[in-house]
Parts: C-alpha cells; sequence; structure tokens
C-alpha cells in the first residue's frame, strides 16, 4: 500500500514513486503542485500552509485507501507545511497502474478530493506585505469514491 | 459510585481565520454535562466576539469528526473549528 503523509521539509519526488513502483505496474504518473508567484494579479513572496494535522492525515490515508481499494491502483500523497517558497512543491501525489488510464485518473481524483476533504489551509503573502488566508472550499463530508469503469 | 460529571471541559483549537479570531493555542472550555456543538457555539461567540462573523463557514470537528449544531460535545473532547480549505 502507498502512504499519505505530511513533512515541514522540502519535498522529494524519488521515494514517493519509490511507493508505487511495482514490476507489474507499467504507468507511473507523478503529479507536483507547486507555488505560483502570482494569484489573481498579484505577486506573492511564499506560501504558509497549516493543517489540523491528526484529521489531515487520516483523510489522506482515507483517500489513498479509496484509490487502493479494488487492487488497480497503487498511490501515495505527501503534502508540505510550513513556508513553501515560490516554485516548490506542496503537494505531490504518485499513482501507478497496469495501464496508463488508471493512473492518470487516480493523480487527478486524488487531488481533487485533497482540495474538498483536507484540512490544511495555505496562507499567501505578497510581494507588498499583505498576508491572506486562502479560505475556498467548504469542509464536507468525505466523498465515496465512485464506482470504478475504466477496464484494468 | 462515582456521580457522572457536571462540568464537562473540552480543548477547542481554531484554523486559519478562526485561529485568528481565537488565538493559536487551543483553549480550554468549560461546559455544563449534556453541552451540544450549539451550546459550544454560544460560548465561544461570546468569550470571542471575532468568531461571530466566521461561524457560517466553519465546520466544527469534535475528536476529528465533523459534527453537527446538535452534536453532544464529550468531556475531554478535542474540538476544532475549520474554516473552508486550501490545501493542494
Amino acid at each position: 500500500m502507498g502512504t499519505a503523509s505530511l513533512t515541514d521539509s522540502p519535498l522529494d519526488p524519488t521515494p514517493l514513486l519509490a511507493q508505487v513502483s511495482t514490476p507489474d505496474r507499467g504507468a507511473l504518473v507523478l503529479f507536483l503542485g507547486t507555488v505560483r508567484d502570482h494569484h489573481r494579479g498579484r505577486s506573492v513572496a511564499f506560501l504558509t500552509y497549516s493543517a489540523y494535522r491528526p484529521m489531515a492525515l487520516a483523510r489522506l490515508e482515507r483517500i489513498v485507501a479509496d484509490l487502493e481499494a479494488d487492487g488497480t491502483v497503487r498511490a501515495a500523497i505527501v503534502h508540505r507545511l510550513g513556508e513553501v517558497p515560490v516554485g516548490e512543491a506542496s503537494v505531490a501525489i504518485a499513482a501507478s497502474s497496469a495501464h496508463r488510464e488508471a493512473a492518470y485518473e487516480a493523480s487527478r481524483t486524488a487531488l481533487e478530493r485533497l482540495k474538498r476533504e483536507v484540512p490544511i489551509w495555505k496562507r499567501e503573502r505578497y510581494a507588498d506585505g499583505e498576508e491572506v488566508w486562502r479560505e475556498e472550499e467548504p469542509l464536507g463530508e468525505v466523498e465515496e469514491p465512485a464506482p470504478l469503469e475504466t477496464t484494468r | 459510585m462515582p456521580q457522572p460529571p457536571t462540568e464537562i471541559r473540552v480543548q477547542v483549537q481554531g484554523f486559519a481565520s478562526a485561529g485568528d479570531a481565537l488565538g493559536r493555542e487551543r483553549r480550554v472550555v468549560t461546559l455544563p454535562a449534556g453541552s451540544t456543538v450549539a451550546d459550544l457555539k454560544a460560548r465561544l461567540t461570546r468569550d470571542f466576539p471575532d468568531l461571530e462573523p466566521l461561524w457560517p463557514r466553519l465546520a466544527v470537528a469534535v475528536g476529528g469528526d465533523l459534527a453537527g449544531p446538535g452534536d453532544p460535545v464529550p468531556d475531554g473532547a478535542e474540538v476544532a473549528l475549520l474554516p473552508p480549505v486550501s490545501g493542494g
């Protein structure tokens, strides 16, 4: 099984890819979300991420478990917390499957669910010194995964 | 037989803008036994008026699970005030 984790250090994709790499899975997809230098036309200096850690970890683990439930996909997620400079990754998602369709889908689903279900917040520091919490997706119940439709 | 407690103590932590309103540290709140999430909200609003405009956007977790206004708050519970999220 792949893992879910939180870290206060810069992300390293290599061990994440190793987690999902198995000889029977020929497609590996890596997603990195990195800090952009702008938001709605304003220049961003850096982001600071915080989390309700126990619940965030539990919900990330639930996402991985749901993605892996039928044995097709292996997935791993790590989210960075604390200050993340422009250009550095705040989240990394690795997903693998025998054929590429399921891996692409799992990578997308992992991020979409993370953005809706996991108690993590980013605070933007703009170039002019202002700091703003981004509060975007109301936190709801864990979403039940859709039935698998793609072929293995 | 020990008497059931007439008061309960819970720890409350706010995140993002709720953390700004509540202060960053965990707050210990003492409430009558049998209090609900709604009772806790009323007490927190009284003690931290900056929370008032935030409530419509806040989710409340008790022990790491989302809770509604009518849900009980157990003695010793960890309560978290959770604005809309922005991870990733």
